[in-house]
């Protein structure tokens, strides 16, 4: 009984040296990359605790909700996320957000989950497609007014 | 008691939202999360059931040559090409129709007929293949295998598959290699409420106006005027799936 204990104890130690240097690199990590929108914004669209457990369960609740639904505009939409968290290179080009170092590499690299998300979905903000056709953006909606028209970053700065 | 209706209930979620609406979202117990979906008003409400979308396609207008509607489908979901016909992805495409006897020739534009009863739909072996309640037939990538059941249940040749990976995709339309797709009838431009497809606008300004969009359900929309007055047929029609996609002067 009392080995046990003693073993226990032993392995949170072992335990608590072993991760203290992960939960440094966590600590220490910026929550958001340089030279991105999200950089000069005070908050995201949740507390960044919550986004960073749950941004997952957010964005897979919501693709359904947009893709079977046509609900657009949501509050957790990975198109935003990028529009918003994709930093810009020195030239002023944006970055792909999986790019080594960037927003979500950053992280998903570091637990080695690879996001799938961008098989399908693009990395940088995408400036070609027209405000006018973009249902995520677009707000302006005849059929189901939905209030003013957002104008970029000070649709979070409240 | 089993009243399965297409249409899904927003009133609860709205219930919801309402309540949480200062929680945004409410942590109950680890992993179990309440979203206040509604609780965002920048959301729009959603496709409806009240209308059913579709399109005339006039093939007296249909120019021969002319590639407009084609061009602006490709730039409107980033689909590019590598020179590979039999492979690359097509969503609208020309089709001249010879009558052999006459040697009349018509042309029109072909795409997802956007079907009430799609075959595709049918033998879909995982749901990716689905109608919405406003009769716009999609593909989930999220469920999507790439078996490609689909696109031989397709009586139009409707369907591609994306062979080759993707960057840069348009954020009107993500997609990528393994799935299929084809024409969503610019399905995040009727979400934005916007009443005119990448195709139709393209083909307006090409002077010939061959192409139009709307709202099959609403008697006083111009394309019900139109399908009132005037002859329109289904492209094999004897397979009764009430195609969304109608054809005059064929
Ligand atoms: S035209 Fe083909 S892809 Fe479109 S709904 Fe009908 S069967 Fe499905
Ligand atoms: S290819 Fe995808 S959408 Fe088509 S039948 Fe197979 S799983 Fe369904």
């Amino acid at each position: 009984m009392r080995s046990s204990l003693i073993s226990n104890r032993r392995l949170i130690l072992l335990l608590t040296v072993l991760l203290t240097p992960a939960m440094q690199v966590l600590a220490e990590s910026a929550y958001v990359t340089e030279n991105s929108k999200a950089a000069v914004l005070e908050r995201c669209v949740a507390p960044t605790d919550v986004m960073r457990r749950n941004h997952m369960d957010f964005l897979r609740h919501g693709r359904d909700d947009t893709v079977l639904r046509g609900v657009r505009g949501l509050e957790y939409s990975l198109a935003e996320c990028i529009d918003c968290h994709a930093s810009t290179d020195a030239s002023g080009k944006a970055v792909s957000v999986a790019d080594e170092g960037e927003f979500c590499q950053a992280c998903h690299g570091y637990v080695a989950v690879s996001p799938a998300c961008f098989q399908c979905h693009r990395t940088t903000p995408d400036s070609a497609a027209g405000r006018e056709s973009l249902g995520y953006r677009f707000n302006a909606n005849p059929r189901h007014p939905v209030g003013q028209p957002v104008d970029g970053e000070t649709d979070h700065e409240q | 008691m089993s009243n399965k209706s297409d249409s899904p209930s927003t009133d609860r979620r709205q219930f919801i939202g309402g309540t949480l609406a200062a929680a945004g979202a409410l942590t109950l117990a680890p992993g179990v999360i309440l979203h206040a979906l509604a609780a965002n008003d920048k959301a729009t409400a959603g496709a409806s059931g009240e209308h059913r979308w579709g399109m005339v396609i006039d093939t007296n207008k249909c120019a021969d040559g002319c590639s407009a509607c084609v061009d602006a489908c490709n730039s409107e979901h980033a689909l590019e090409g590598h020179d590979r016909p039999a492979t690359d992805a097509v969503w609208i495409r020309p089709v001249k129709l010879k009558d052999k006897q006459t040697g009349h020739v018509n042309r029109l534009v072909m795409m997802c007929q956007h079907c009430e009863h799609p075959p595709c739909v049918d033998v879909c072996p995982t749901n990716a293949s689905f109608k919405r309640v406003d009769g716009v037939v999609l593909v989930d990538r999220h469920r999507c295998i790439g078996c490609r059941y689909c696109m031989m249940a397709c009586p139009y040749k409707a369907r591609s598959f994306v062979h080759e990976a993707l960057s840069d995709q348009s954020v009107n339309a993500p997609r990528g290699k393994g799935c299929v797709e084809s024409c969503t009838l610019c399905v995040h431009r009727i979400d934005a409420g916007g009443m005119r497809t990448a195709c139709q606008e393209a083909c307006e300004k090409e002077g010939h106006a061959a192409i139009l969009f709307g709202d099959l359900n609403d008697p006083e929309s111009e394309i019900s005027r139109v399908l009132k007055t005037h002859n329109s047929v289904q492209i094999r029609a004897d397979l009764e799936l009430n195609t969304g996609v109608r054809y005059l002067n064929l």
